[in-house]
């Protein structure tokens, strides 16, 4: 259901601000969101500086030179840092996208704003809970459901069909399209957003799958599919360029064609 | 507080088995808009600035007094599922179905003065 206010424990206060680095030319500035659940305190906004000849291009390599060199307690989830993991999805600049590959650059403002991905719990500082999001993409049963029986060698795909996996399979999961979509923030706990839909029809196109007829079942919902109003945040945000709200348009072909 | 796996929790009670019927709906409601709505501007714009008399004798012919009706059953009908697809977009639980019957009754109420009022004008 739509949220207008944040409540009272959720509003973001004024937070510290760290000194700036001594002798430096290039300084850029980052507000970062902050909250430590141990505290009790409101999330607060705190105030970094750093000297851009002494750092990478990317913003996760400015925010590892904050947790690195001067504040150790900012939290943050990274791994592969080439866009691959997807684990570093966080708000920069109003823009839902991986840290790792956005780089400081493509920062329209003088300020980085930086804050954990919209509408979702956050577990510590710029970490959100993905608990429901990725029980989302379970439910859509995200593997190969066969009821042939397995082959001696393996299951052939022509050419053209593993081609219609293209502009699917490489999503990573990161979520920063599903908490850019205003339908996901509303209804969340039913409709499954678009990274989970994204996913679903790489299953029911997939030439090899045998449970195209239930995948498509479990998705006649008026709220899990057709809660997707074509708002194209999802594919505006994408960080690896993909598009859901396509996938999503031809699972509601698919199902129309099934029911008209 | 409820222990429920998270598996559990995005499952829920399952798919709903309706969604598309709704859909081809609006499909095609958006389809007749799209005829509908120009045909009705053209039929009461032209009814604009006439005289009693010649409005009641506009609308008893039958082309502009089936465009109107056709218009306000298409236009309203439409008015009341995206109303309603709003609704359950942002308003939940009980408030959510009782909302919906609301915007459901005035819809239809509508519908039915507008008729009668082109009925009246009509006949």
């Amino acid at each position: 259901m739509v949220q207008l206010t944040l409540p009272k424990n959720s509003k973001v206060k004024v937070g510290k601000t760290w000194p700036k680095p001594t002798g430096a030319n290039n300084i850029r500035k980052f507000q970062i969101y902050r909250w430590n659940p141990d505290d009790g305190e409101n999330p607060r906004v705190d105030t970094y500086f750093i000297d851009l000849d002494k750092c990478g291009p990317m913003i996760l390599d400015a925010l590892i030179k904050i947790k690195n060199e001067i504040d150790p307690t900012l939290t943050f989830r990274r791994s592969c840092r080439e866009g691959i993991c997807g684990s570093c999805a966080m708000n920069i600049d109003g823009i839902n996208t991986l840290a790792c590959i956005y780089g400081m650059d493509e920062v329209q403002t003088d300020v980085v704003k930086i804050y954990p991905l919209p509408h979702m719990p956050v577990v510590k500082d710029l970490i959100p809970d993905l608990t429901h999001f990725y029980a989302q993409h379970a439910s859509i049963m995200p593997w190969l459901e066969t009821k042939t029986n397995r082959p001696a060698k393996e299951w052939k795909q022509s050419i053209e069909d593993r081609k219609k996996l293209d502009g699917l399979y490489e999503c990573v999961m990161c979520a920063s399209c599903s908490t850019s979509c205003p339908s996901y923030w509303w209804n969340g706990d039913k409709y499954l957003g678009p990274a989970a839909l994204l996913h679903a029809y790489r299953w029911i196109i997939d030439s090899r799958d045998e449970a195209t007829g239930e995948r498509l079942d479990n998705l006649e919902d008026p709220f899990k599919l057709y809660r997707c109003h074509t708002i194209m945040n999802c594919a505006k945000t994408c960080p690896k360029g993909l598009n859901p709200a396509k996938a999503i348009a031809e699972i509601k072909k698919l199902q129309l064609s099934r029911a008209v | 507080m409820r222990f429920l796996t998270d598996r559990k929790r995005a499952e829920g009670m399952g798919a709903g088995g309706a969604g598309s019927q709704h859909h081809w709906k609006m499909l095609v409601s958006s389809i007749l808009m799209v005829v509908m709505v120009p045909l009705f501007i053209i039929v009461m714009g032209s009814a604009i600035g006439r005289d009693h008399a010649d409005v009641l004798a506009y609308f008893s012919r039958p082309v502009p007094a089936l465009v109107a009706g056709l218009g306000l059953i298409v236009g309203i009908r439409h008015l009341m599922m995206e109303a309603n697809e709003a609704v359950e977009d942002y308003v939940g639980g009980v408030k959510r179905k009782l909302t919906i019957v609301a915007v459901t009754a005035f819809c239809y109420s509508l519908m039915a003065a507008g008729l009668l009022a082109l009925l009246k004008l009509a006949v």
